[in-house]
C-alpha cells in the first residue's frame, strides 16, 4: 500500500520533531467524558502504518490497569484510548497509556482540539453521490427501454416513473450545485454551478411538461448521470482536500495548550491558555515552550528563538530577559511572570497579521471559474439563439424549447466539470508519494503561475539545527565520549554531539549534572571530572579568553584540560542547492528574507547562489516586501517556517512550509512537505505546472467535443440517446487523458536517503510485518 | 404488460434496499478507517466482540 509506505518515510524522517509526551495534567484537559465513570482521550500517533502496529497497541495497551479498550483508526493515524476514570485520575492513567506507547515505539502527542474530527460535508457528499447513483442506474434502466422501442401508454408510463424517481433525487443531491449557484448569481457572479444548475432545472422541467403531454423525448436519464459525473469529481475534490488537511493537523503541534501556574504558597496548578492572565507566574521546564508573552522571573537557560525571529543560535536568558510566546527551553527550568495573556502575546499577533494579509489571496480565482465566466455566457446565448430561430423557423414554440433545452444539456459542463478536479486528485496523490501535502486545488494553480521564490534561511534553507563542522580535525575518541555525556542534555549542541554516541555506558557511580546555560559536568568513578559546554566553563575560570563565538562552540575538558573544541553551525538542507538551481533554470528570481543576523545569512545565500538577501527583517517587513514584489508584477513563491514568516506566507501568491515549521506557519502555508530534503519545491512546481497543462488539455478536448455537439444539438438531432452517449463519452475522454499524470519514469521525485531508518523499531508480538 | 407491474416494483425496492444498505453503512462509520479495515482482515487471531466495543473509535 503506497499510503503505508509514505506514512512510514515520513514517520523517520521527522524524528527531529518528537516533542516531550504530553502531560497528565494536559491528557487530563483533552478528556471526554463518557458518562459511566468512563473518559475518552484521543492520540496522534504518527508512526502507525500498517496491521502490525494496529494489533500490537491494541493488544498491549489494554493489559495496562484501568484501561478500557483501545482502537486504533489507521486512516487518521489516531488512537482512541478509554478509561474507567474520571478527571485528573483519568489524566495519571492515560500518561501511563502514552508512556507505554513511547516505550513500545509509538510515541503519541495531542490533538488540537479545535480540530474537527468528523467532517460532515464529507458524509452529505457522499450520500448526495450515492442517491443520485441509486436514481440515475434506475432511470437509465427504463429509458434504455424506451430507447429500445418502448411506444405509446409504456412509454408513457416508463417516463412517468423516471419522473418520479428523478424529482426527489435532484432535490436531494442537487442541493450542493443550486446553492452555490444561487450564491454565485446573487453576488452578480457567474461559475460552473449556474449553467450546470440551469441545463438540470431545465431539463427536468421540459421532460415533465413532455411526459405529461405525452411527449416522445425526456431528458430524465441525463440529468441523473450529469449529476452523479459532477458528484464524483466533487467528492475527489473534497476527499483530497480532507486528505491533507488531517496529515498536516496530525503533526506535532509546537504550541503549548496550556502551562503549569505557580500559586502564593506554591501550590502548582496546570491551566488552559484562555485562563492565564498577566501578572502570573508560569514554570517553564527543560525542553517546553513558553505559552505567552513573559519575562524571566526566576532561573537561567538558553532559550530558542528560531521559530519566533529567525535566528539561529540559542540565546542565554537570565532574570528580567524578555520571552515571547513561541521561545523553546532548552536547557534549565525558569519561571515566567506573564506578561500578556494569550489573545494578545506575539502568536496572536501574527495570526492577526495574517489575516489582514490574506487578503491579497481572496481575489484569486480558480481556472474552472475564469473557464466558467467565458463559457456559461455563450452557453446560454447558445441556447437562446436556438430558441429563437426555431420559433422564427417552425413557428413551433415547442420543439424550440425542446431543442434549445437539448443544447443546454448537451453543453452542459459534465467534461469541464470533471477537467479540474480529476486532474488534482491525481496530482495531490503523486505530490503525497513524495511527502508534500497540499491544501486545496487552486493551490496547484497558483503554484504553477509562480516566477520569483522567496526563502527563509533558518529551518527552511538550513535545517534549523546546529552540526559539527569540524569533524575531522577531532579524534574518533573524543567525539564518542562527547556523544556519550551529551545526550544527556537537550540542548541543540548536545542533539548535535549526541550524534556521536557510540552506545558506551558510563559507571553507575558517575555523576552527570546539567548546568543551565553553562553545559554538562560529569564525575568519572575514577575521579576525573569531564565538563562538556562553554569554553568558560569546561577550562575553568583562568581560560575564558577563548577565541570564537562562544554560542556555536563548546569544548570537551578533562580536569579542566582541553581534550576537543567542537565547531558548529547551521547546515545547508539536503538538496537546498540543488533545488535553488532548479528554480533559476525554470526562470525564477530568488531571495532571501531573514530575521537572522547578517553573517550567516550572506554566506548562505552566497554558497546556494542566491542574488538578493535581506538580514534582520521584522515580519511586517517581510510582507512589505512581498507587497513590493507583487506591485512589479511577481507572483511570489514563498516557503518559511517560522511564526515570523506566518504573515508572509499568508500574503504570498503561494506558499509551502516544511513539516518543522510553527502550527501557524503551517496552516498558513498551502503546502506542506514531510521530508528533510527541499527538492520537494521543485519537484512540487513540476507537478503542478504538469497538472496545469493537463487541465488545458482537457479544455481543449471538451471544448473540441462541444464544437461537434452543438451543431447536431441546435440542428435539432440531440435525442436523449445521443445526448447520453456524447456525454458520457466526453467524460470518459477526459479522466483517460488525467490519468496520464500517473504515468512514472518521468525522473520527478525527491531524491530520498536509501536507508530509511524505520525498520529499527521493535515490534514484537506475534504478528509478523 | 402485467409482469412489468410487478418487476419495476422488484426493481426499485432492491435498489432502495441497497442505497438503504450504503446510508446504513455510511452512518454506522464503517468508511472512517478504510486502511485500517484492509489491515484488521489479515489479522488472524480474531476474538469476539465483547458487547462493549463500539463501530468507531472517533465519534
Amino acid at each position: 500500500m503506497s499510503c503505508c509506505a509514505s506514512g512510514a518515510e515520513s514517520a523517520g524522517e521527522l524524528e527531529t520533531l518528537r516533542l516531550a509526551l504530553p502531560g497528565a495534567e494536559e491528557l487530563a484537559l483533552s478528556g471526554r467524558r463518557l458518562g459511566n465513570g468512563l473518559t475518552q482521550c484521543d492520540l496522534i500517533v504518527p508512526d502507525v502504518h500498517c496491521g502490525a502496529c494496529i494489533a500490537l497497541l491494541e493488544k498491549d495497551l489494554p493489559k495496562l490497569e484501568a484501561v478500557v479498550r483501545v482502537r486504533v483508526n489507521l486512516s487518521t493515524r489516531r488512537v482512541a484510548v478509554v478509561v474507567s476514570s474520571e478527571g485528573s485520575e483519568a489524566g495519571r492513567v492515560q500518561s501511563k497509556v502514552a508512556e507505554r506507547m513511547q516505550a513500545l515505539g509509538y510515541p503519541p502527542h495531542l490533538p488540537d482540539p479545535d480540530d474537527e474530527k468528523s467532517d460532515p460535508v464529507f458524509g452529505e457528499l457522499l450520500r448526495s453521490l450515492a442517491v443520485a447513483g441509486f436514481a440515475s442506474m434506475n432511470v437509465m434502466l427504463l429509458s434504455v427501454s424506451v430507447w429500445s422501442g418502448a411506444e405509446a401508454a409504456t412509454r408513457d408510463l416508463f417516463h412517468l416513473i423516471s419522473a418520479l424517481i428523478a424529482a426527489p433525487a435532484l432535490v436531494y443531491s442537487g442541493r450542493v450545485f443550486f446553492r452555490s449557484a444561487w450564491q454565485a448569481v446573487s453576488h452578480g457572479r457567474t461559475n460552473m454551478d449556474v449553467p450546470i444548475s440551469l441545463g438540470v432545472i431545465l431539463a427536468y422541467t421540459m421532460s415533465l411538461f413532455e411526459t405529461l403531454t405525452h411527449g416522445e423525448h425526456a431528458y430524465f436519464d441525463a440529468s441523473l448521470t450529469l449529476l452523479f459525473f459532477l458528484l464524483v469529481g466533487r467528492t475527489l475534490d473534497h476527499m483530497m482536500r480532507e486528505k491533507a488537511r488531517s496529515a498536516v493537523s496530525n503533526l506535532a503541534g509546537l504550541a503549548p495548550r496550556g502551562a503549569m501556574v505557580l500559586g502564593e504558597h506554591g501550590q502548582r496548578d496546570y491551566r488552559s491558555l484562555e485562563d492565564i492572565v498577566p501578572g502570573m507566574k508560569i514554570a517553564i521546564a527543560a525542553g517546553e515552550r513558553v505559552p505567552v508573552d513573559g519575562l524571566i522571573s526566576q532561573g537561567v537557560g538558553d532559550m530558542d528563538f528560531s521559530l519566533v525571529n529567525g535566528e539561529s543560535e540559542p540565546v542565554r536568558v537570565k532574570r528580567g530577559s524578555q520571552v515571547p510566546a513561541g521561545t523553546l527551553n532548552l536547557t534549565g527550568s525558569v519561571i515566567v511572570e506573564v506578561a500578556r495573556a494569550a489573545k494578545d502575546s506575539f502568536l496572536a499577533e501574527m495570526v492577526s497579521m495574517m489575516e489582514a494579509a490574506e487578503s491579497g489571496r481572496a481575489g484569486y480565482r480558480r481556472i474552472a471559474d475564469r473557464a466558467a465566466s467565458y463559457y456559461a455566457p455563450v452557453v446560454h446565448l447558445v441556447a437562446l439563439a436556438t430558441f429563437l430561430g426555431w420559433v422564427i423557423a417552425t413557428g413551433d414554440w415547442r420543439q424550440a424549447m425542446l431543442t434549445s433545452v437539448a443544447v443546454l444539456i448537451i453543453t452542459c459542463p459534465c467534461a469541464l466539470g470533471l477537467a479540474v478536479p480529476v486532474v488534482q486528485v491525481i496530482a495531490a496523490g503523486r505530490l503525497f508519494e513524495n511527502g508534500i501535502m497540499v491544501k486545496d486545488g487552486s493551490a496547484m494553480e497558483r503554484l504553477a503561475e509562480a516566477d520569483y521564490g522567496v526563502f527563509d534561511k533558518t529551518g527552511t534553507l538550513t535545517r534549523g539545527q546546529p552540526t559539527v563542522i569540524n569533524q575531522q580535525e577531532i579524534g574518533a575518541d573524543a567525539l564518542s565520549l562527547a556523544g556519550r555525556i551529551a545526550r544527556h542534555s537537550r540542548h541543540p549542541l548536545s542533539r548535535a554531539l549526541a550524534m556521536f554516541d557510540d552506545g558506551g555506558t558510563c559507571d553507575d557511580d558517575t555523576v552527570i549534572e546539567e548546568h543551565a546555560g553553562e553545559g554538562i559536568s560529569v564525575k568519572a568513578a575514577s575521579g576525573d571530572i569531564y565538563r562538556l559546554g562553554r569554553s568558560g566553563f569546561a577550562l575553568g575560570d583562568e581560560a575564558t579568553a577563548m577565541s570564537g563565538h562562544s554560542s556555536s562552540q563548546a569544548v570537551l575538558s578533562r580536569n579542566n584540560k582541553i581534550i576537543a573544541d567542537f565547531r558548529f553551525a547551521d547546515v545547508a538542507r539536503e538538496g537546498a542547492g540543488s533545488a535553488i538551481t532548479v528554480l533559476q533554470t525554470m526562470g525564477f528570481g530568488t531571495e532571501v528574507l531573514s530575521g537572522d543576523r547578517e553573517g550567516p545569512v550572506e554566506v548562505l545565500a552566497k554558497n546556494l547562489g542566491i542574488e538578493r538577501w535581506t538580514s534582520s527583517v521584522s515580519p511586517k517587513a517581510k510582507v512589505g516586501r512581498l507587497e513590493e514584489l507583487r506591485r512589479e508584477g511577481h507572483r511570489v513563491l514563498m516557503v518559511g517556517d517560522g511564526l515570523n514568516d506566518a504573515p508572509a506566507l499568508a500574503a504570498a501568491h503561494v506558499s509551502m512550509a516544511p513539516a518543522s515549521a510553527a502550527d501557524v506557519g503551517r496552516q498558513a502555508a498551502d503546502f506542506v512537505f514531510l521530508h528533510e530534503n527541499l527538492e520537494a519545491v521543485p519537484v512540487a512546481l513540476t507537478i503542478s505546472k504538469r497538472a496545469g497543462k493537463l487541465i488545458r488539455q482537457n479544455f481543449a478536448l471538451a471544448i473540441a467535443y462541444n464544437v461537434i455537439a452543438v451543431p447536431l444539438a441546435v440542428l435539432g438531432y440531440a435525442s436523449p440517446l445521443v445526448a447520453a452517449v456524447a456525454m458520457s463519452s466526453s467524460s470518459v475522454i477526459v479522466v483517460l487523458n488525467s490519468l496520464r499524470l500517473r504515468r512514472k519514469g518521468r525522473g520527478i521525485g525527491v531524491n530520498r536517503p536509501a536507508a530509511i531508518p524505520v525498520m529499527d523499531r521493535p515490534v514484537s508480538g506475534p504478528v509478523a510485518t | 404488460m402485467t409482469n412489468l407491474l410487478i418487476l419495476i416494483p422488484v426493481a426499485l425496492f432492491l435498489g432502495l434496499l441497497g442505497l438503504g444498505a450504503f446510508l446504513w453503512s455510511l452512518k454506522s462509520g464503517q468508511y472512517e478507517d478504510l486502511d485500517g479495515a484492509a489491515w484488521r482482515i489479515l489479522d488472524s487471531d480474531d476474538q469476539p466482540l465483547d458487547g462493549e466495543v463500539e463501530a468507531e473509535a472517533d465519534d
